[in-house]
């Protein structure tokens, strides 16, 4: 900001023009506090003829504007303006300030000695929260994945966009494509808000490849009286392997909210399934009061629909249900299973996103196609009251099948949590998770496990071994690292089998959110990796396990993300959480971490348990973060063993013929 | 005569009535937010709010904010002319940007986008920005500062207005 009067040396900051002005744009719709009025009386007469006079000034400021310029202008005639009727005035003209000294002088006030000034964000440092390797758009907002699919040789990624702004706003779809899911082009608008049925919105949507050839895509759209509807698009051209222009089908919308459904409570398409009778299915996610459900049509061509009687799933108290998913999950094989397979040895997987609290749960149950519902194996962990994909940051999820090399991929979207005003000083917001491969865990039979795809190995290089590093209660060992801001790191602890036997019985139970970080010892944990971490590690952001006896007598593993102090910025989210994550029998504690700048992606055992992170740090930046193990455990000695391979960044450029 | 002074006490009656009932909505919707007294006199000071259902008062009150964060606005860029204080004249000019940039040229047409589109949760984003944008501003200065009041309101507003937005989901 230009200081308009750098040289000034005028003692009395009070501006009466200021305060002549500020009528023009105060809007006196809250009672203003009563003046305090101990200000010394003046003679009235002298004080009429200055205010008027100053009026008339402020009268002129006024049209000629309120830029920068201006208030120069309006500081220079203070200086001729008497010192006396700066008070007077102030207390005429605007509200006095609540703090406890009323009607405290504009010469007396500064900062606040006890609190610091609010976090001054450099370039430097904004420019070093772009992501190297992540997905995300050169500018502006993005939100929920769409439509991802594979087709012609391409995997293809759509997602909600702003093409004008950091923050939310006339959205339509962005689209993407890649051969490895971590090297993208990006291509031009799928699709924008061109007819009365999306004006309002072209929001998310999914893809369905039928096996003639023909990809649908059904997206809600948000009518030009914000009514939610589904709509039909598909490609204007299926030789065209980039999947460049779209047509809306003529007949949309082709699905309209039913009664006792709300308007507003009624999106996100599901891919579709093979149902009995020929007919294909799609899931749309509402709900009814507090209880969150998933309501099922049947279609034959995707343009005609019935509503089946019922619901695919319902739970009470958990609100709208977003971007429902529900596929298939082998019990057996470790492949991806097409959304239509179902049969003996497979499990269907039910996901909703819950608006109320923004964060993405899933339940492991099956789905019978005579009755059209779906049944949770443990109706304790159902839908939005038991496991989540993510414990942190990750919301508006979607899995596609990829048939190119038959896995279940996943998408998340990964929104900021640091202020808006950085996100419109930096000119973005989002970016996407690695996309991860789920599978059914065998061993536990109760959990999906996600893993980032096996492509993301190619961007590995310099990798770095650390074996049966000892580390005793209340230790920090230093990894020596360059480019400790893109890395992909595993690794493995073990607790010695003495602490193990020795641990007593705790009467609290330890929740990672609740608890005091990394900060808070227990005598089997916290240990872990301390990221993005500077030298004297005033910032730092612990990834760690915390072994605990719960009240049941049974030892039980939490897994964490601290926040607290991953950045000396006050104006972002700081928190910390987690999961506890199963462990079976003879299974070492072992963690992956993705760190690629302001996002850190953590899985603990095999992706049992996953965390994703955005941090801020104003300091472990650049050539200055650093990699650390530590163990904060009171009495446990902790054997790691840790892999780190600097990542390379991802090819991620906007499409052009030269690309090939 | 009589029949005319009854017609117009039917009129003013069922005038009466109509405010009733839509002050009512105001009523109903203001005891769920944590200042009823800001909101109903807030709402209320606006001719919009008699007919409005609930988006259209989280409108009512996100115009509101947008004034008071102007009038901010203008109130910080003032002061920043005469500060001498180095350090307090950068910190305003973070909250320039903060209420110019942030708050009026993003937080508040994106939520008053969000609330006329029905996705009112990207609404209650921008408006807490809003309200920790205000808080910032206003816990740099200790509380006592010839912006205090500003923030303060803008703060306020901005709480309420969330707790009207929640109500839309």
């Amino acid at each position: 900001m230009a200081d308009p009067n750098p040289a000034r040396t005028f003692n009395d900051p009070e501006d009466p023009i200021i305060a002549a002005t500020v009528p023009d744009h105060y809007s006196p719709l809250l009672d203003v506090d009563p003046p305090a009025g101990e200000n010394s009386r003046r003679p009235l007469k002298g004080f009429l003829v200055i205010l008027s006079g100053l009026l008339l000034v402020g009268l002129l400021m006024a049209l000629i504007g309120k830029s920068g310029p201006s208030v120069s202008q309006k500081t220079d005639l203070t200086l001729n303006a008497p010192a006396e009727s700066t008070n007077i005035s102030a207390q005429f003209l605007e509200p006095v300030s609540r703090g406890p000294s009323a009607g405290v002088s504009e010469k007396s006030f500064r900062l606040h000695s006890g609190v610091r000034a609010p976090f001054p964000w450099s370039n430097t440092m904004l420019s070093w929260q772009r992501t190297g390797y992540h997905f995300q758009p050169e500018k502006n907002w993005m939100n929920d994945p769409n439509g991802p699919m594979f087709y012609g040789g391409w995997y293809h990624f759509f997602y909600q966009y702003n093409p004008d702004a950091a923050v939310w706003g006339n959205i339509v779809w962005g689209h993407a494509v890649s051969k490895d899911l971590i090297e993208w082009l990006h291509l031009p608008l799928a699709m924008v808000a061109d007819h009365w049925y999306d004006t309002n919105g072209v929001w998310t949507g999914s893809a369905t490849l039928l096996s003639d050839g023909q990809v649908i895509m059904l997206y809600t759209g948000a009518t030009n009286e914000s009514v939610q509807v589904q709509n039909l698009a598909y490609p204007a051209d299926l030789s065209d392997p980039l999947l460049v222009d779209w047509v809306k089908y003529p007949g949309n919308p082709v699905l309209v909210p039913p009664p006792g459904i709300d308007d507003r409570d009624f999106r996100d398409p599901t891919t579709a399934w093979y149902g009995p009778d020929g007919k294909w299915r799609i899931a749309i996610g509402s709900k009814v009061n507090k209880t969150g459900i998933s309501l099922v049509y049947d279609t034959e061509d995707f343009k005609k629909y019935e509503l089946i009687e019922g619901v695919l799933h319902a739970v009470p108290g958990t609100g709208m249900w977003e971007c429902v998913d529900l596929f298939p999950v082998s019990l057996k094989e470790d492949n991806g299973l097409d959304t239509s397979f179902n049969g003996p040895g497979v499990k269907h997987v039910l996901k909703a996103s819950l608006d109320d609290d923004k964060n993405d749960y899933y339940a492991i149950g099956t789905y019978s196609l005579e009755s059209g519902n779906w049944t949770p194996d443990n109706p304790n962990l159902d839908v939005g009251i038991g496991l989540r994909y993510d414990y942190g940051k990750f919301y508006a999820s979607k899995t596609f099948y990829d048939q190119n090399k038959q896995r279940r991929i996943l998408w998340g979207w990964i929104g900021e949590t640091d202020g808006e005003s950085a996100d419109i000083k930096k000119g973005w917001a989002s970016v996407q998770s690695i996309p991860r491969t789920v599978v059914f865990d065998k061993k536990t039979g109760t959990n999906i496990l996600q893993w980032p795809v096996e492509e993301i190995k190619s961007l590995r290089k310099s990798c770095k071994k650390f074996d049966k590093l000892e580390v005793g209660p209340g230790s920090v060992v230093t990894l020596e690292l360059e480019k400790a801001t893109q890395m992909d790191i595993t690794a493995e602890f073990e607790i010695d089998k003495e602490a193990l036997k020795r641990i007593g019985e705790s009467d609290m139970e330890y929740s990672c959110s609740t608890s005091g970080g990394s900060a808070q010892r227990g005598e089997l944990g916290p240990f872990g990796l301390l990221l993005l971490a500077d030298e004297g590690r005033c910032e730092q952001t612990p990834v760690y396990f915390y072994v605990a006896k719960g009240t049941d007598g049974q030892l039980k593993t939490f897994f964490c993300t601290d926040e607290s102090r991953s950045s000396l910025a006050n104006d972002v989210d700081k928190r910390i959480f987690g999961s506890t994550v199963p462990v079976i029998k003879g299974e070492k504690l072992s963690m992956r971490i993705l760190v690629d700048h302001s996002i850190i992606e953590s899985f603990a055992q095999g992706g049992r348990t996953c965390i994703t992170s955005r941090v801020y740090p104003t300091k472990a930046i650049y050539g200055a973060a650093h990699l650390y193990l530590f163990n904060n455990a009171t009495s446990a000695n902790i054997t790691a063993s840790i892999q780190t391979w600097a990542m390379k960044s991802a090819y991620i450029r906007p499409y052009s013929s030269h690309a090939f | 005569m009589r029949s005319s002074v009854f017609l117009l006490c039917v009129v003013g009656l069922s005038l009466t009535q109509i405010q009733f009932s839509s002050a009512d909505l105001v009523d109903q919707t203001c005891k769920q937010t944590p200042n009823y007294d800001l909101c109903v006199k807030t709402l209320r000071a606006d001719p919009r709010s008699s007919k409005a259902d609930v988006t259209g008062l989280a409108l009512v009150m996100v115009d509101t904010i947008k004034a008071k964060a102007t009038a901010t606005l203008d109130r910080i860029n003032g002061l920043l002319g005469t500060t001498p204080d180095p350090k307090t004249k950068a910190a305003l000019s973070h909250f320039v940007e903060l209420y110019d940039n942030a708050v009026l040229k993003a937080d508040i047409p994106s939520a008053i986008e969000a609330l006329k589109k029905g996705n009112p949760k990207f609404a209650e984003q921008g408006i807490n920005d809003a309200a920790n944008e205000a808080d910032s501003c206003d816990r740099a200065f200790g509380g006592a500062s010839p912006i205090t009041s500003f923030n303060r309101n803008v703060s306020d507003l901005s709480r309420v207005a969330s707790a009207i937005i929640r109500l839309l989901s």
